[in-house]
């Protein structure tokens, strides 16, 4: 027996203050960890039960018809999709609307009403860390909303026997049109969002924005004659006021998908694609700087 | 490794359109505990923020444990914890989440950013209400999250902006026995910043007072209170006759025995103490007068004799805070009024 006897267990020590000195891993490390806990943030996640609700509802809303859709063509024996991907991404855009009005003061204005901020930007990283931590949050959130029920419908054309090749890549067009969609309403959402602390008026002004544009739009494009008979293809340019419409066309019109009639929503040939695009980066870019402008005196 | 200077500016300008807030402040930081002392609107906060990197100064350069703030901030931001004047707590998480979301943003790996959590809520007398959203606590609870969070990563020096702001007396106490204890035990300097020159009398080393701007004085607080020490007389109404204005007579009695004396308020004389005699002869000279004595104790200078002892400053533009300090140290005064002499002022 060698058990030594002068040994205490279960005592407390108080220890004092012990330095740290283990690694410090620096600004790219302090971005990630923002970009996480944004990320979980947009989905109520490390926050409260109640703020899990929303994101979640919306997710499941944004799924369930295109469960539906799979459960449809496996047993009705349909020949393809009733709705092509990115079709489907664009009749359902209202839900991704709400979901980006509601999370977008999540990220940005719950920081500036409780001055959070200038506790980030004491720290390693710096503005424009935290605006590109923001920014891929918001990207990340939206692709998760806009691809899982894309891939619910590849999976249900893989079930229903559909062909292969011709899906993959109309699931390619789609995961195109989620990119546009989420790199456009990121930036518009954020930039919104980053105007104001508090969180209600950033969800009625992005709302607000995303719905009037869209109203706009169509007012414009019908008296112009998009709804004619015969629409006037000079018409469509008016889709370029809402950014919903501006997806929308420039992926119809890059791919030829979207309906085989003339009252198709599309960018007005190969230029309307071109200008359409360029719209997309624009706004896109112009929106990013604007926001890394707002952060500058914080 | 110990560095030298923890903070040293050279000419710092910074200029916005409409005011100068720094004016080519030139000022060396020694370790320690350091108060930053100024009027609101001196240049406290932009100083503060020009030190972290976070605003470029106009003109002139400076360096934070011995990194250039024009070039280094990163480095800087790295090593320097900052608790900012302001509430900058979200109401939903609790202490634990959110300082260990602030120690990850300080590029701790985040088990070590759990446990330096737990120890700096320790050491800053946080315990239990730790796991609470941070909605419900208190404002004294509040300020020791806020000094949490800028400790958490174990900085060489940390920049307190404002930490008694909206504490009782007891609370401001008890926060400023734990920023001494932040130099003491846990070796971290201290830069903080007060309009009350009389609390940090009591917690720092050095202090350095800024007003417009511009440097006032740095020098250490030994040498402030060294600095002529000042007795505070106050006499009763003459017993019979009421026309008889006790304080002029005094005045110029005092005045009279050669020693230095003005009107502080409508009631208080404040002597210049020449040595033990100055006690005896305003003693001799209130007896000889045949008034009573209800005060007669040492004072230190304030805030607010600093900015009046500078020509370029008139008394008028003396900080409203510094005259609501001297009326909280009044009512202290009437309670020590009772001990004839030698009452330790706060």
């Amino acid at each position: 027996m060698t058990t030594p006897a002068q040994t205490h267990s279960g005592v407390i020590h108080d220890i004092g203050y012990r330095p740290y000195t283990g690694p410090r891993l620096g600004r790219g490390y302090a971005t990630r960890s923002l970009y996480v806990q944004s990320l979980r943030a947009a989905f109520g996640l490390g926050r409260s039960g109640k703020s899990k609700v929303l994101p979640f509802l919306l997710l499941g809303g944004l799924t369930a018809p295109a469960l539906a859709m799979l459960a449809i063509a496996v047993f009705a024996n349909l020949k393809q999709m009733p709705l092509d991907y990115a079709q489907y991404l664009s009749n359902f855009s209202v839900l991704t609307q709400i979901f980006l009005a509601a999370q977008a003061p999540v990220l940005m204005s719950r920081d500036l009403r409780h001055h959070v901020v200038p506790l980030y930007f004491s720290r390693p990283a710096g503005r424009g860390d935290y605006v590109a931590a923001k920014f891929a949050a918001m990207f990340s959130a939206l692709m998760i909303m806009l691809s899982l029920p894309l891939l619910v419908l590849f999976v249900g054309s893989l079930l229903a026997k559909f062909p292969f090749g011709d899906n993959l890549v109309h699931l390619l067009y789609g995961l195109v049109a989620a990119v546009l969609y989420a790199l456009l309403y990121s930036a518009l959402g954020l930039l919104i969002a980053a105007a104001t602390p508090r969180r209600g008026f950033g969800v009625a002004a992005i709302m607000g924005t995303l719905m009037i544009t869209g109203a706009i739009a169509a007012i414009v494009r019908g008296l112009t004659g998009g709804y004619d008979p015969v629409p006037r293809e000079s018409a469509y340019w008016a889709e370029l006021i809402s950014p919903s419409g501006t997806v929308e066309g420039l992926v119809n019109q890059l791919f030829g998908i979207g309906g085989d009639g003339p009252d198709k929503l599309h960018a007005p040939g190969s230029l309307g694609a071109l200008v359409f695009a360029a719209v997309i980066a624009l706004v896109t870019a112009g929106s990013y700087a604007l926001m890394l402008r707002r952060y500058r005196n914080v | 490794m110990t560095v030298s200077t923890v903070i040293k500016t050279d000419g710092l300008t910074k200029r916005f359109p409409r005011v100068t807030a720094l004016d080519r402040l030139t000022v060396e930081v020694q370790p320690g505990v350091v108060g930053l002392v100024g009027a609101n609107g001196a240049g406290k906060s932009t100083l503060i923020k020009i030190l972290l990197g976070l605003s470029p100064a106009t003109e002139g350069t400076g360096q934070v444990l011995g990194l250039d703030i024009a070039t280094q901030g990163a480095e800087i931001r790295e090593r320097v914890g900052y608790m900012p004047e302001h509430d900058c707590l979200p109401p939903d998480v609790s202490a634990t989440e959110f300082v260990v979301h602030m120690a990850r943003m300080s590029g701790l790996p985040a088990s070590a950013a759990r446990e330096r959590t737990a120890d700096t809520l320790r050491h800053v007398g946080l315990y239990e209400e730790r796991y609470r959203p941070m909605g419900g606590y208190s404002t004294g609870m509040k300020q020791r999250v806020k000094l949490a969070q800028a400790l958490v990563h174990d900085p060489q020096l940390v920049l307190l902006d404002e930490p008694t702001n909206g504490l009782d007396p007891v609370g401001r106490d008890e926060m400023l026995g734990l920023i001494r204890r932040v130099h003491t035990d846990f070796g971290i300097s201290v830069l903080v910043t007060t309009h009350l020159l009389g609390e940090l009398e009591r917690t720092c080393d050095h202090l350095v007072v800024i007003d417009g701007g511009k440097l006032l004085r740095s020098s250490s607080t030994a040498s402030f209170t060294e600095a002529t020490q000042l007795l505070a007389v106050e006499v009763t109404d003459h017993p019979t006759d009421r026309d008889f204005d006790a304080e002029a007579v005094l005045r110029e009695r005092l005045t009279a025995a050669g020693l230095t004396v003005r009107p502080d308020g409508s009631r208080i004389l404040l002597v210049e103490l020449a040595g033990d005699g100055t006690y005896d002869t305003v003693r001799d000279t209130v007896d000889d007068l045949g008034l009573g004595l209800i005060r007669l104790e040492q004072r230190r200078h304030r805030v607010a004799e600093i900015f009046s002892a500078d020509p370029g400053v008139p008394a008028e533009h003396q900080p409203q805070q510094a005259q609501e300090s001297h009326e909280s140290h009044e009512s202290h005064d009437e309670q020590a009024a009772a001990v004839p002499a030698g009452g330790e002022q706060a």
